[in-house]
């Protein structure tokens, strides 16, 4: 069965070769049945994959010992959906994933793309399948899951325990999903460099691709970070470490495209920077594919250290990045330059919200890759954390967030700042009474985070207060505004809606780092603390077994004021295959606070235990959901359904289909 | 004329511009060149940052409650003596702390570098097992740690008379790497 699979790897790699090269050439003789070949390709390399990751899956799911990559990473009494998700829980299988991601996008072009100029859906899949080759003879050449072992082995090795669950599961998935993803827009960007044209239309094409590639990776780091913080135990939820980084700047600098690809499809204007900022987008993305495969910086995440295949991408990574930057160096200059507009405007605020993502996007870069810079000059060795990213990052953070509900109300081309602010006094108003609530409450020490509370209500009342002018709220009757409610153009809604959930996740953040409350102590059983308001009761120390792990469970009864609130059950499994423990953390979860309580080891007659208190953590990815669903509200408007308006047969009939 | 001029200049604006267009690969070849550099070193191999280098010049305030003395670069000198980096969040410090504890008894002065940590949890920790640091400088936000090239907690190090690192243990201590050559190497400074 796997050598079918293997087989498929194979015919897909020629496939790419032959999707890479004959359209480029199609396409410069404009051969309309050379060009043809490229949809074709794409579709044939996304059917082939599609059989090979479902051979490997099948392989997993099946206990095939004699595979070698079921054989290190399974194990048959792991549960099932811990061998589904194991495929990608290690090196082989999550390219796999990544290659056959690469070819979902590009069936995807293939079929969505078809009233796209011919010789642009032709380079674009080109340009594509240039990306599945580089990929696919990695993976063939030196990390092939689909390799049997000989003899076969009688079970398997097991899966790292941390990675058995449920968010883990989805993690990988959706942040390839995003990574490769912003592959479409470094296609469309190299596309339009060798065309030597852009305009707002390509705009428009490239716009759903980013979005979808960008609500994936919003999603995907959300879950990797609510991952962190409820299964690593410290209840924690960002750690600055290499590879989350490595997932934030293909976000940060995404971001950044998704608000400059709006000035490029409005106005025609900002061009060549939103070229530059596909590539690099899709190069960051490269990148942390790189760090997290090659072992170059060292992280609890690098789960695959092996200098060949490091220098294998290394390899990919230059002639990618390399070449496109080159090519953009040559093409870009002769691009038209678009129309001017005055510093205080809509495109002025977007080239503000760019220029601080992309600095921000920098630091992050320099922070991540300085330790290395440092030792290849014969520096020390040193790690750069929390506090490096505290001082650079957050105060580059803060005029951003300011500017956001200015920036949304901000008219095109010449802006009227002093209009805006004094429209905006709501929010002014709801952000001072924030903070002067804060400090209230808190006292001078809470300014820090009366100062965060106060952004947030900025944000979240300053984008409501925006949004209920559009549809000039309360001041013409209801029934009226409803009335422009439904003809708003969703693309408004889904701004709103995304700037909302970043207000959630600031609130989000400062509450949980201000307002959280931490008990570390032994306790014996019957023995009762208080915690933030709560009494907590440890009830004692149960022996339980699971699927393929015995676990110790702590109990604790929660009380407020005598009143019963919840029982939090908290584990450390002890997994018999992998000999290694994990703890569970007992999380108890409302909209405006976690219990997360930790049993540790045995310690005398008692256990120590952590209790923490976070207040509204849920919001930092409650908030990310809502941006996403922001991000989704935006791929449904109109004008990126109905596409450039063109009255051939077949747009007509794919919006028949909608 | 004036057209003429004009287009002349704005050929000089172009011609200045690409040098523009060229930096992001230029940039982006410096950190594939570091890249390459960092797959031909091993990564596991973690090489003392301050290793025969002096102590860097650090004042930390104590853990409020413990004492008053604190830890700084004052303290060490003199004689071989120990530092010690820890955190009551720390798992691998609560269980070196028995072997910290034994290397305070052999006679040799161990301070403590308390790494990012309430100092509630602090003075509960060594409530509960003990104290055998001579001063302690509470690193709340880790800055001092970072100055001495810590990576992470637990880590200790051996400073000899005249305030330079000579040994640095990254990670938890264990009774071997102090019988083989902790102890050996504390006993031979004192000698000299």
């Amino acid at each position: 069965m796997i050598e079918y699979g293997h087989f498929a790897i194979a015919l897909a790699l020629v496939t790419a070769l032959v999707q890479s090269t004959i359209p480029l050439w199609g396409a410069a003789r404009r051969d309309r049945a050379m060009m043809a070949l490229a949809p074709q390709a794409a579709v044939a390399q996304f059917l082939l994959l599609t059989f090979a990751f479902a051979t490997l899956i099948h392989a997993h799911l099946t206990d095939d010992f004699s595979v070698r990559n079921v054989f290190e990473n399974s194990h048959s009494t792991k549960p099932l959906i811990y061998k589904f998700a194991g495929v990608w829980g290690n090196h082989e299988g999550s390219l796999v994933l990544w290659v056959w991601i690469l070819a979902l996008f590009g069936a995807g072009v293939a079929v969505f793309g078809r009233d796209l100029p011919a010789t642009f859906t032709a380079r674009v899949l080109a340009i594509q399948g240039l990306i599945a080759v580089g990929f696919l003879s990695f993976m063939l050449l030196t990390s092939n899951a689909f390799e049997r072992l000989d003899p076969p082995a009688v079970d398997g090795r097991g899966l790292n325990p941390i990675l058995q669950d449920p968010g883990l599961a989805m993690h990988p998935p959706m942040l390839y999903l995003g990574y490769v993803g912003f592959s479409t827009a470094y296609s469309f960007a190299m596309a339009a460099l060798i065309e030597g044209r852009v305009d707002p239309s390509w705009a428009r094409w490239l716009r759903p691709w980013v979005l979808a590639a960008w609500i994936a990776l919003t999603l995907g780091i959300a879950l990797g970070s609510w991952w962190a913080y409820y299964e690593l135990g410290w209840g924690g939820w960002w750690f600055w470490d290499p590879v989350e980084n490595a997932s934030f700047m293909p976000w940060l600098a995404g971001t950044a495209l998704l608000h400059s690809a709006i000035v490029l499809e409005k106005r025609n204007t900002l061009k060549n920077w939103t070229i530059l900022l596909a590539i690099l987008t899709f190069a960051l993305s490269l990148l942390g594919t790189f760090l997290v495969r090659s072992g170059v910086l060292t992280s609890v995440h690098a789960f695959a250290s092996d200098p060949a295949r490091g220098i294998y991408i290394l390899a990919l990574l230059v002639i990618a990045v390399g070449g496109s930057l080159l090519l953009y160096a040559w093409r870009a200059p002769q691009m038209q330059s678009g129309p001017v507009f005055a510093p205080i405007s809509r495109e002025g605020a977007l080239v503000f919200n760019n220029l601080l993502l992309a600095v921000a996007c920098g630091t992050v870069f320099l922070g991540t890759l300085y330790p290395l810079g440092l030792e290849a000059v014969g520096g020390p060795k040193i790690s750069v954390g929390p506090p490096y990213f505290d001082r650079t990052f957050v105060p580059l953070m803060i005029p951003l967030l300011i500017a956001v509900p200015v920036g949304a109300m901000l008219a095109w081309k010449r802006g009227d700042l002093p209009g805006v602010l004094a429209r905006l006094k709501f929010a002014l108003a709801a952000a001072a009474a924030t903070l002067a609530l804060t400090l209230a409450l808190g006292g001078a020490r809470a300014l820090l985070a009366g100062f965060g509370f106060a952004l947030a209500s900025w944000i979240v009342v300053g984008s409501l207060v925006e949004y209920a002018e559009r549809i000039a709220f309360l001041r013409v009757p209801l029934a009226r505004s409803w009335q422009r409610l439904r003809g708003l153009p969703r693309a408004a809604t889904a701004m709103t809606l995304a700037h909302v959930g970043l207000g959630l996740m600031i609130l989000g953040m400062t509450a949980s780092s201000a307002g959280r409350v931490e008990r570390i102590l032994v306790m014996r059983p019957g023995e009762t603390v208080a915690l933030a308001g709560y009494e907590v009761r440890f009830d004692g120390v149960s022996q339980v077994r699971g699927p393929n792990y015995v676990a110790e469970r702590g109990s604790f009864s929660v009380t407020r004021e005598g009143n019963p609130v919840t029982v939090i059950h908290s584990e450390r499994r002890f997994y018999t295959v992998e000999r290694r423990t994990t703890t569970e953390a007992g999380i108890a979860t409302n909209l405006l606070r976690d219990l997360y309580f930790v049993l540790g080891e045995r310690s005398g007659d008692g256990w120590t235990v952590r209790l923490y208190y976070n207040p509204l953590v849920l919001w930092i990815w409650g908030g990310a959901v809502v941006m996403a669903l922001g991000g989704l509200v935006s791929l449904t408007d109109r004008r990126l359904r109905v596409g450039v308006p063109r009255p051939t047969v077949r747009s007509v009939a794919l919006e028949g289909a909608d | 004329m004036a057209a003429e001029r004009e287009e002349l200049q704005s050929h000089e604006q172009r011609r200045g511009a690409v040098w523009l267009y060229l930096l992001p690969v230029a940039i982006f070849a410096v950190v594939a060149l570091a890249l390459a550099w960092g797959l031909s070193r091993d990564a596991s191999v973690l090489p003392s940052a301050l290793l025969d280098k002096p102590v860097p010049e650090f004042e930390l305030p104590p853990i409020p409650g413990r004492d008053n003395h604190g830890f700084s670069r004052q303290d060490l000198g003199g004689r071989p003596m120990l530092v010690n980096v820890w955190a009551s969040w720390c798992v691998p410090c609560r269980a070196e702390h028995p072997l910290v504890t034994r290397l305070a008894r052999e006679g040799f002065p161990v301070h403590g570098i308390n790494y990012k940590d309430r100092p509630e949890d602090a003075r509960a920790w060594l409530a509960e097992l003990g104290d055998p640091y001579t001063y302690i400088g509470s690193d709340r936000d880790g800055r001092v740690a970072i100055e001495w090239g810590v990576y992470g907690v637990p880590e200790t190090f051996v400073v000899d008379a005249r305030g330079v690192i000579v040994f640095k243990q990254v990670g938890q201590l264990t009774p071997r790497v102090i019988e083989e050559k902790i102890l050996p190497l504390l006993r031979e400074l004192e000698r000299r």
